[in-house]
């Protein structure tokens, strides 16, 4: 073959032959040149030298004109690579050591960024998801932002020119039965979801089997029809396809299967296992309520719409509304619009970004370690590097085998990583499956490419770091030096651990922000837990249910299954006190009820008074251990249309009967009826989170409430007593299910569990980097230790004190950590305000939290420094100076 | 001191491709031949020559072969490739015009 292609082939085979032949073509130039000389009449030694001399180095020669050659990139690079390797074999510990701390920075980034990657930045997986918006309504400064009403829902779908559609969602409990294939039923309670018959259309999502819901099926007098999730199928059915057009139970009403929604589908919540349409299930008149706030709008913009046009749009119907309806104050101001992204995943979305930064810090922090192990490498092997200059060996190769080192590691580091990252990811799926899209997470091909940068990024950080304090400090005559100093060990080398010291000052900066970071985190945590919730948090065990219509839609049936469900409980040996309510404390805000004070003059006009409302038999206050201020509590004998009393909390007292006693004052609900005020009692949180609110106690015995949670307190251990209490419930109704039977303490701890994740992974975070930062100063106090063995030992020869060796050696490690805990805590004090807006009850400049991060540090760096400077002071000056 | 043999990486490319255009020539042989052709001024060093007629052979402009050399030594003779003439015809005119700009510019100003 000839040309140049022809050429590259016969370098890429023949390397080794053309190598021998350019051997020998210089050969031979040097003979002719030495005959040459000798027959000018030199000597031949004198003509050898002078052909030598006018040669120049011949291996220089050979190296240049083989540089020439095709593949020579490719030749080098292996080369480097396998020098890399053999060098890291060398020192396995080494190896190791660096390869877990890059697997561990790698691993933590790559995990973190998939979340966010797939939770807050990948679109939803609907059609042009940038066009859905989320609508909620608004009510000036009593309630900014708070659910839709449907008939309001009905106005703006009538009258709005700025959707091309829009849908209503709510949140439903389901009791479920159906006949599994051995044909028995099984009931359970379900979070589901109602929605309007056109919420797929308006997504732009099809069923994975079966059809959506259509018009027709959207009415109250239509057959019921279901949509069933995916793993709802998988798990009941089997996957069975024949399940379309079966029929099952909701709340003992029969449904048909029509469908069953993809795997991935997961709106408006992870947990919601069923769609049925919102217009069948309801009554017609609660639809048709202009201030019943419920649900949930998301609408899909006309093309070239923007959001805040439709925002507009929506915001002069509510005003028209609201303007022909002066008379009730319950009806909305505005409207608040978002992406739906954004209301899907906004309350994720800070303390995802911030662990992100935790991690990028974990990074930076495993980065600087390397390259200070690199650096300690490099500082073994100068007087290698300084023959291997000396014999001319050009400076880019040796800074192009550094960097092939790092890479080598950084990239083993990597493979590792990843491989932690996809089981903590694993993990996540498991322990945190209530999260907003976390069945979106995947590693793929952007988190793909974001690893190969991680990895460069920390090969070429780590690679730059060392080489610059080798490489590039041993300029030409510096190479002496060096040979000289690898021979006599003299102080020289402790300049030389600067760059390590910076290093490492760096690094217990970093350590240290992450530290107060994870501090402040944990203590708000703990602050959040020992909030005090205003009842008996201790011995309790709560379980939500949902009275079927075989029990008996008629409220008398509803309070007799009440009242004998709760003396059958109350009778349990080891039952202290039970009670029924619609929402414990701690369960969430639930809903709120309007109302007026009969006794006050009646409120201007458009202006209306609402509260949260509870209703609750009168024994739930004994059983939660919610104190009795004034006055007494429900009376038990009051049934059905005689339960006329209400109960207030202390805060409901001081914000709408200032002054004076509410106590034989009534109040006028929205039904119409008027309840007498019969005592206040002790405020109780919500959520755990927020402060109190003024609440009202409606009594459960007027027959109103088909739902709720039974509580049960017991003087031991409560959770014995769930299986005795669900018996007692099969034997009232077989079909009744219960759900989220957990003790207070379990619910309180389920309502916290984001920040504790967050606490506990940032401690983690910072846990490993305090680590790291011990074992670099370990490292670099015991190689200035090792450097000044001789000085050391002429110091002890010539009557240094050992406790004084000791505290030079200290002072010399701890001076990076001192000098870094005032970096990391400026550094601190300037950002821990980003996540203040995370903390409950603590400012971002806590004091205890910043005294006990450094105490924290300083010891750990104490201990660290100790060992390396215990073995400097109990040297034998005789070994040390015979060392040489 | 400006050195004669501090040659432009492009001439020596057009001082080789030329003084093997009549016959085949080993290395040493061009470095000789260049010297005494151009009256000892142009001394090419070897640590110019063997990168440069190696990059040479790369480019498929020369080809190699080896042979008997005047000592009855095997000695690696480079010749001119088709490629390669055409090369050469294409610095030479390159040369031509750049020389005479020079000479003018030289003695002009």
């Amino acid at each position: 073959m000839r040309g140049k292609l022809g050429m590259q082939i016969r370098m890429l085979f023949r390397r080794k032959q053309a190598t021998a032949q350019l051997q020998d073509e210089l050969r031979f130039h040097l003979d002719k040149q030495t005959q040459e000389n000798i027959a000018a009449g030199m000597s031949p030694i004198d003509a050898r030298n002078a052909a030598l001399r006018s040669f120049g180095n011949p291996g220089l020669v050979r190296e240049q004109a083989r540089a020439t050659w095709s593949w020579t990139g490719v030749e080098l690079f292996l080369r480097d690579l396998r020098f890399g390797f053999r060098a890291l074999l060398r020192s396995p510990g080494f190896a190791i050591v660096a390869i877990l701390v890059m697997a561990l920075g790698i691993g933590a980034n790559v995990a973190l960024f998939t979340v966010v990657h797939s939770v807050l930045l990948k679109p939803l997986p609907f059609r042009d998801p940038d066009q859905l918006i989320a609508i909620t309504e608004a009510g000036g400064d009593v309630s900014p932002d708070h659910p839709v009403a449907a008939g309001m829902f009905a106005e703006w779908k009538r009258q709005n020119r700025s959707f091309t559609d829009l849908a209503l969602v709510g949140d439903a409990e389901f009791n479920f039965s159906a006949g599994s294939h051995t044909g028995e039923q099984l009931a359970e309670r379900l979070h589901g979801t109602n929605c309007s018959w056109n919420l797929f259309s308006v997504l732009g999502v099809q069923p994975a089997l079966g059809r959506s819901f259509t018009a027709e099926d959207d009415q109250r007098s239509a057959q019921g029809t279901v949509l069933l999730s995916w793993g709802l199928w998988m798990r009941r059915f089997g996957g069975d396809p024949a399940i379309v057009n079966q029929t099952v139970h909701l709340n003992t009403i029969p449904y048909t299967v029509i469908g069953v929604m993809p795997a991935w589908f997961s709106y408006p919540s992870a947990s919601s296992q069923l769609w049925t349409p919102i217009y069948h299930d309801k009554p017609t008149p609660l639809m048709e309520k202009l201030d019943d706030h419920q649900y949930q709008a998301v609408g899909r913009l006309r093309p070239a719409v923007s959001e805040e046009q439709g925002r507009a749009d929506l915001a002069v119907i509510v005003h028209r509304i609201r303007s022909e309806h002066l008379d009730d104050p319950y009806i909305s101001l505005g409207v608040n619009t978002r992406p739906l992204l954004e209301d899907m995943v906004g309350e994720i979305r800070q303390p995802l970004y911030v662990l992100l930064a935790a991690t990028a810090c974990v990074l930076l922090i495993a980065c600087l370690n390397v390259a200070n192990l690199l650096v300690a490498r490099s500082a073994s092997r100068r007087k290698e590097l300084a023959i291997r200059t000396a014999l001319g060996g050009s400076r880019l190769r040796l800074v192009r085998e550094r960097l092939m080192e790092s890479l080598l590691l950084s990239a083993a580091g990597g493979v590792l990583g990843l491989l932690f990252a996809a089981g903590a990811l694993h993990w996540l799926e498991q322990s945190r499956n209530e999260m907003s899209r976390i069945e979106s997470i995947h590693i793929d091909s952007v988190v793909a490419a974001f690893t190969v940068s991680l990895i460069a990024f920390c090969a070429l950080l780590s690679g730059f770091i060392s080489t610059f304090s080798s490489a590039f400090r041993s300029k030409d005559g510096q190479s002496l030096i060096a040979l000289r100093e690898a021979s006599r060990s003299n102080s020289m080398g402790h300049a030389r651990a600067t760059l390590r010291r910076v290093l490492l000052a760096l690094e217990v900066g970093l350590t240290v922000v992450l530290l107060i970071g994870a501090g402040l985190l944990l203590k708000s945590y703990e602050r959040l837990r020992s909030a005090d919730m205003g009842c008996i948090t201790e011995n309790v065990l709560t379980m939500r249910m949902m009275l079927p219509r075989t029990i008996g839609a008629s409220p008398a049936q509803m309070v007799n299954f009440y009242e004998e469900l709760l003396s059958r409980v109350r009778a349990l040996p080891g039952v202290k006190a039970a009670g029924f309510t619609d929402a414990v404390p701690g369960q969430g805000y639930w809903e709120d009820a309007n109302f007026s004070i009969v006794e006050h003059p009646s409120l201007q006009l458009g202006k209306g008074l609402f509260a949260i409302n509870r209703w609750v038999d009168p024994g739930y206050f004994a059983a939660m251990g919610i104190p009795v201020l004034k006055g007494r509590l429900l009376d038990p004998s009051r049934r059905l249309e005689r339960a006329d009393e209400a109960v207030i909390s202390s805060l409901f007292a001081q914000q709408y009967f200032p002054g004076e006693d509410p106590i034989g004052q009534h109040l006028r609900i929205a039904d119409g009826r008027v309840l007498n005020i019969v005592g206040i009692v002790g405020d109780v949180r919500y959520s755990i989170g927020e402060p109190p609110k003024p609440m009202q106690y409606f009594s459960l015995l007027a027959g109103a409430k088909n739902n709720g949670a039974l509580v049960i307190r017991s003087t031991g251990n409560v959770a014995p007593l769930a299986l005795p209490v669900q018996r007692i419930l099969q034997s009232l109704d077989r079909d009744l299910p219960v759900s989220d039977i957990l003790t207070m303490d379990q619910l309180l701890g389920k309502s916290t569990q984001g920040e504790s994740f967050n606490a506990v992974v940032l401690l983690v975070f910072a846990a490993l980097s305090l680590i790291l930062a011990a074992v670099g100063l370990f490292g670099v106090l015991s190689y200035i230790v090792a450097q000044r063995t001789s000085e050391i030992g002429i110091r002890i020869a010539l009557g240094a004190q050992r406790e004084q060796v000791l505290r030079l050696i200290l002072f010399d490690g701890l001076h990076p950590a001192i000098v870094g805990l005032v970096l990391g805590l400026a550094a601190g004090a300037g950002v821990t305000r980003f996540i203040q807006s995370m903390l409950y009850g603590t400012r971002p400049l806590d004091p205890t939290v910043f005294i006990v991060v450094s105490l924290t540090l300083l010891l750990v760096a104490a201990i660290a420094c100790l060992a390396p400077a215990w073995r400097a002071s109990r040297l034998d000056p005789m070994q040390a100076l015979r060392s040489e | 001191m400006g050195k004669p043999s501090d040659l432009v990486q492009g001439t020596l490319d057009l001082l080789i491709l030329k003084t093997i255009s009549l016959e085949p020539k080993h290395g040493w042989a061009i470095a000789k031949r260049i010297q005494q052709i151009s009256n000892e001024v142009l001394q090419v060093q070897q640590g110019s020559l063997y990168p440069a007629l190696h990059r040479l052979e790369q480019q498929a402009w020369i080809t190699a072969h080896w042979a008997e050399s005047e000592t009855g030594r095997q000695a690696k003779f480079y010749s001119l490739t088709d490629t390669g003439r055409a090369q050469l015809e294409k610095e030479t005119a390159n040369w031509d015009r750049l020389s005479q700009a020079i000479n003018l510019v030289v003695s002009e100003a």
